[in-house]
């Protein structure tokens, strides 16, 4: 990268300079007239020259020129104007005078802003595109949080200094001169005091200002290795948890914070002793103005005009010059912080931005051999990994790598997936070197994952089909105000150095996948999720997300078959029982009060159980037929069982977790409310304490807490009193509340609540587990198992994939490495979070069942377990960093050797 | 059945008789209650034990995989508890259990019921009694068989 800030910025903004710098010098024209103007006024009309006789008048904007060899070309007669109309006349001139400067000054601003937000662009972009482009060893040093400092705040500066990097000097040079020159053509000895003050000004302030500079490189420093701390705290939580360090991490932040306090402390001492200099050094010239000048005034030697004009003309130059300054501060300093930024991003060893360069087309196969070539690899330290090993993997052929862990086996891997560089020798697909092969070839046709996932925050969808997403493959047509927006973003992205990638195009590549679009990509997609054994993990996210009834209307439009479907599978498995489900017009024993009172679900976060409760509409209806006092003595009795039972346990005892209705912490308050209200009836309390009696109504489910609180009587009054909640519905509810209906879709309940259409019966034994079973079955049959996945894959990862768990990131991981069908699948032991057994069945999924169908890359897969060799052409054993042996299964068997050893 | 009923019946088991009513409410309360159907199994051999169930009406068969398959080694009756033995060594189930009618059952995992244990002294003692009994039933069974197989040796 360019080491001088200003050579950068000239060098991608030149014309826009060279614009600037003229509409800067056109601007002077009308600024400088601006000066003139009030002598002339307050000489002219107001003192009366040239007005010495009443009704004189005098010639206003006669315009005329010189021309060479032509004569004197005359543009404007002029008008003819008394003394009172002179004045009015110049003062309109001045105002319009102010009026062109401002403009100027908004035009100059506007441009300036937009010159430096395209070169902050370019250069974020550009630092970006270099972190893209590091090998990969620079990330082991670097802190991303400190990167992402860098990217968005240190450079932050710099594109404000843009517009002002070649402007500013230039217009606020132009102004200082301008007002000297004034100054010293109204009084040549008044300009030169002036002009040495100036020159006093600009020697001493820059001076002490170096030391600002320093402290402010400092202050970058600790800033941003704060930034680099506070991700590791972020990352590196639950070790602080872990280890009880959690003060020992507050005593370093402590520390660090002290330190940028000193700094910034320092700093503003400096900036202010500077500034008070700078303000005396401007303030003393006036002085040297009135005292002088009022002498020489006095004396006649100078005319009031002109000390009034001078003086005027100061006022000016004092401003320009105190920005100058500070510009040049902000000149160095932003190059200070510029040749920071550069010194982190100039690494060596930066990727060729050809191997990166896109490529639409489809990407021919591989059908070379890859070889490794006397490789030598060897981490960080020195050590070395693994010693000249010589290797040839044939296009198709599976290979098993094995050996102990420090082997050399992972160290091969990382080195195919181009994660480690070797130290001496190479490895080659048809005698190219894989570094210099483009990204298109190895990031489509070489395949790799290892135990470290990484998954981008978004839905499960993005993440799995991340390895595909190589190019922009469809254009979008834009239309009316998008397609302007759309062409004014191209050309902004053009003008800072950006690429035009549309990001909203489909950069799904379907073909390489082996499907022709997005509708059938499940073809090749479940496979996949059989064969790692994740779909029952996708199955369960979709059933308990909400579905987006828009983009999913092939499911939610069958959702009364699918019910209908479920409803006559239970009847056959003689399993009815298993669900109750939801009737209009009777009680369901297996949901809560509350649920039957309302029998619809809620729009949340708009509307909540409390905001419910407290609704008057709702509240009335409670009151017909005295519901709510009959909910008070049972949510009395409730809180009468529970206290019997837990008053008696610590409040961290393992039982509090059967207690749905309340936590440990309500059980004092609600045996004091017991004491004061038990055998007193309703009036006894207060609005409040009704309340949260009442509450515990509301979570009571008859089969599940068994204390014997419901009867026909009430049952039937509480469905009842749900008919009544629904017919009169006030708008504001009915906006939030979707009542439960059998042949619709409910937006705000999850699949599983929509399929079911009931509640599970809590005595049901595994009841949950033999319906997941089922309903898996009945997705299939109704062929609507796609869609269901489909509904899963929207589900959010969260950041880096946390939301998952492990297991789920390995299996993804491998998932994603397989639907790139790729020619040289790596894995390099993928898998360690799961039990030997489930890593067993996957490997022969993959082995056995998944390539039949025609493409068959070759696999190359260091194994955790070696008893899986046999399910490979090949076997290559590793020892100590060499490669020991190597061969057919049976052969090395035969053999005696390593493997047989490790086998056993 | 309500909570009161399932303590009347949790009494009649010999482990909880000597336990305050009271405790056992709670037990009731915090366990789950499950049913099952004749011929549905409650758990399986080599399964991770993570409860133990009190059979509250109904029956089950206990089942032990043999190399000829299936046997059936026992029969439990209602009022009786069965898988606490797995949870309270930490090993796999050394049985199948599968409902011959109708069964109703209390499904009280492993964490509470080892909480029960270290809370109530007298269930503890009771748990040991059942199982010193077992196991001298054991020890006789096997110096019989010891007594035949030099029998027959000679």
């Amino acid at each position: 990268m360019e080491t001088s800030l200003t050579r950068y910025i000239w060098s991608n903004t030149r014309l826009q300079q060279i614009w600037i710098l003229f509409v800067v010098a056109v601007s002077m024209i009308p600024y400088f007239m601006s000066f003139d103007l009030p002598k002339q006024i307050v000489n002219g009309p107001i003192q009366g020259n040239g007005f010495e006789t009443p009704g004189a008048t005098r010639t206003f904007m006669h315009l005329e020129y010189d021309v060479p060899a032509f004569g004197k070309v005359v543009f404007f007669d002029g008008l003819e104007l008394t003394r009172f109309q002179t004045l009015m006349a110049l003062s309109l001139v001045f105002l319009l005078l102010v009026i062109i400067n401002g403009l100027f000054k908004l035009y100059i601003n506007t441009y300036k802003g937009r010159l430096g937000e395209r070169m902050l662009r370019r250069i974020r972009f550009e630092l970006i595109d270099r972190v893209l482009r590091f090998p990969p060893a620079q990330f082991k040093r670097v802190k991303s949080a400190e990167i992402a400092t860098m990217i968005k705040d240190e450079v932050e500066p710099m594109g404000g200094f843009t517009g002002d990097a070649f402007v500013q000097p230039a217009l606020l040079g132009g102004q200082a001169i301008t007002a000297l020159v004034f100054i010293i053509m109204q009084n040549f000895w008044l300009g030169m005091i002036a002009a040495g003050i100036v020159a006093v000004q600009g020697v001493v302030i820059p001076r002490m200002r170096k030391r600002l500079l320093e402290l402010g490189r400092q202050r970058q420093l600790t800033a941003r290795e704060l930034s680099g701390r506070v991700g590791e705290i972020v990352d590196g939580i639950g070790t602080i948890h872990g280890n009880d360090t959690s003060n020992f991490e507050r005593a370093d932040i402590a520390s660090r914070l002290g330190l940028i306090f000193s700094i910034r402390y320092d700093l503003y001492q400096w900036k202010f002793l500077v500034k008070f200099i700078n303000n005396f050094l401007a303030q003393v010239t006036p002085f040297l103005f009135y005292s002088i000048g009022g002498f020489l005034a006095l004396q006649g030697r100078l005319d009031i005009g002109q000390l009034v004009a001078v003086i005027n003309a100061y006022k000016d130059l004092p401003g320009p010059l105190k920005e100058l300054i500070d510009w040049d501060q902000a000149r160095q300093d932003v190059q200070v912080k510029y040749n920071q930024v550069v010194e982190q991003f100039n690494v060596d060893m930066l990727v060729d931005p050809r191997i990166q360069a896109l490529a639409p087309d489809p990407v021919n196969r591989l059908e070379h051999s890859l070889h490794a070539v006397n490789l030598t690899l060897s981490d960080d330290s020195g050590a070395p990994l693994l010693r000249h090993v010589t290797l040839e993997i044939k296009p198709g052929e599976t290979a098993a790598i094995v050996g102990n862990s420090g082997s050399g086996a992972e160290a091969l891997a990382e080195a195919f997936a181009r994660l480690i560089w070797p130290e001496q020798g190479r490895i080659t697909i048809d005698g190219k070197d894989i570094l210099e092969l483009p990204e298109s070839v190895t990031g489509r046709r070489i395949a790799y994952a290892a135990s470290d996932t990484y998954f981008f925050h978004g839905t499960l969808r993005d993440n799995l089909l991340y390895g595909l997403k190589h190019a922009p493959l469809t254009k979008v047509e834009y239309e009316g105000a998008k397609a302007a927006k759309n062409k004014w973003n191209i050309n902004e992205a053009r003008r800072a150095g950006n690429p035009e990638l549309d990001v909203n195009s489909d950069w799904v590549d379907y073909v390489s996948a082996g499907v022709t679009g997005p509708d059938d990509l499940f073809k090749v997609v479940r496979p996949v999720l059989d064969a790692v054994l994740i779909s029952q993990d996708i199955l369960d996210m979709a059933l308990r997300s909400n579905v987006d009834i828009k983009t999913h209307a092939d499911l939610t439009d069958r959702i009364v078959e699918l019910r209908q479907a479920l409803r006559k599978r239970l009847k056959k498995e003689d399993l009815d029982d298993l669900v109750v489900p939801f009737k209009l017009d009777e009680y369901n024993p297996q949901a809560t009060v509350g649920e039957n009172l309302l029998f619809g679900s809620m729009r949340r976060p708009m509307m909540t159980n409390r905001k419910l409760a407290a609704h008057p509409y709702f509240r009335s209806v409670l009151r017909e037929n005295d519901l709510y006092i009959d909910l008070y003595n049972m949510g009395l009795e409730i809180a009468a069982n529970a206290v019997e039972l837990f008053e008696d346990l610590p409040p961290d005892h393992p039982f509090f977790q059967q207690l749905t209705f309340m936590t440990a912490d309500d059980i004092p308050a609600y045996q004091v409310l017991l004491q004061k209200l038990q055998g007193r009836g309703i009036d006894a309390a207060s609005a409040d304490e009704r309340t949260s009696i009442i509450r515990l109504s509301f979570s009571y489910i008859e089969p599940r807490h068994r204390f014997g609180l419901l009867n026909s009587q009430l049952m039937a009054k509480i469905v009842d009193a749900r008919a009544r909640f629904h017919q009169n519905m006030p708008d504001d509810l009915k906006a939030v509340i979707e009542r439960y209906d059998p042949e619709r879709f409910i937006s705000t309940a999850t699949l599983l609540d929509n399929v079911l259409f009931g509640r599970i019966g809590f005595t049901q034994a595994d009841g949950s587990d033999r319906l997941r079973t089922i309903l898996r079955d009945l997705f299939d049959r109704l062929g609507l198992f796609e869609s269901v996945l489909s509904i899963g894959m929207d589900f959010d990862v969260g950041s880096g994939g946390k939301r998952l768990t492990n297991v789920q990131r390995q299996k993804l991981n491998v998932a994603r490495a397989l639907l790139k069908r790729a020619d040289y699948v790596i894995f390099n032991r993928p898998l360690p979070a799961l039990d030997q057994r489930v890593q067993d069945h996957i490997t022969h999924n993959i082995m056995e069942d998944l390539h039949e169908e025609g493409h068959a890359p070759a696999i190359i897969w260091v194994l955790s377990n070696t008893a899986l060799a046999n399910l490979f052409d090949r076997v290559i054993v590793f020892d100590k960093g060499t490669l020991v042996e190597d061969g057919t299964h049976a052969t090395l068997l035969e053999k005696n050797g390593i493997f047989k050893e490790l086998v056993s | 059945m309500l909570l009161k009923d399932e303590v009347e019946m949790l009494r009649r088991v010999p482990l909880f008789s000597g336990v305050a009513p009271a405790k056992l409410k709670l037990l009731a309360f915090t366990s789950e209650r499950v049913s099952y159907k004749s011929g549905q199994i409650l758990f399986r051999q080599g399964d991770p034990a993570d409860a133990a169930y009190v059979i509250l009406t109904g029956g089950a068969d206990i089942l032990s995989d043999s190399p000829s398959g299936e046997i059936k080694v026992a029969e439990i009756e209602h009022d009786s508890i069965v898988g606490e033995i797995a949870i309270l060594c930490d090993v796999s189930r050394t049985a199948t259990v599968r409902a011959n009618s109708a069964l109703e059952a209390l499904r009280i995992s492993k964490d509470h019921f080892l909480k029960l244990l270290s809370d109530y002294p007298e269930m503890t003692i009771e748990i040991m009694r059942v199982l010193a009994d077992r196991l001298s039933h054991t020890t006789t069974e096997l110096s019989e068989a010891r007594s035949k197989q030099k029998q027959a040796a000679k």
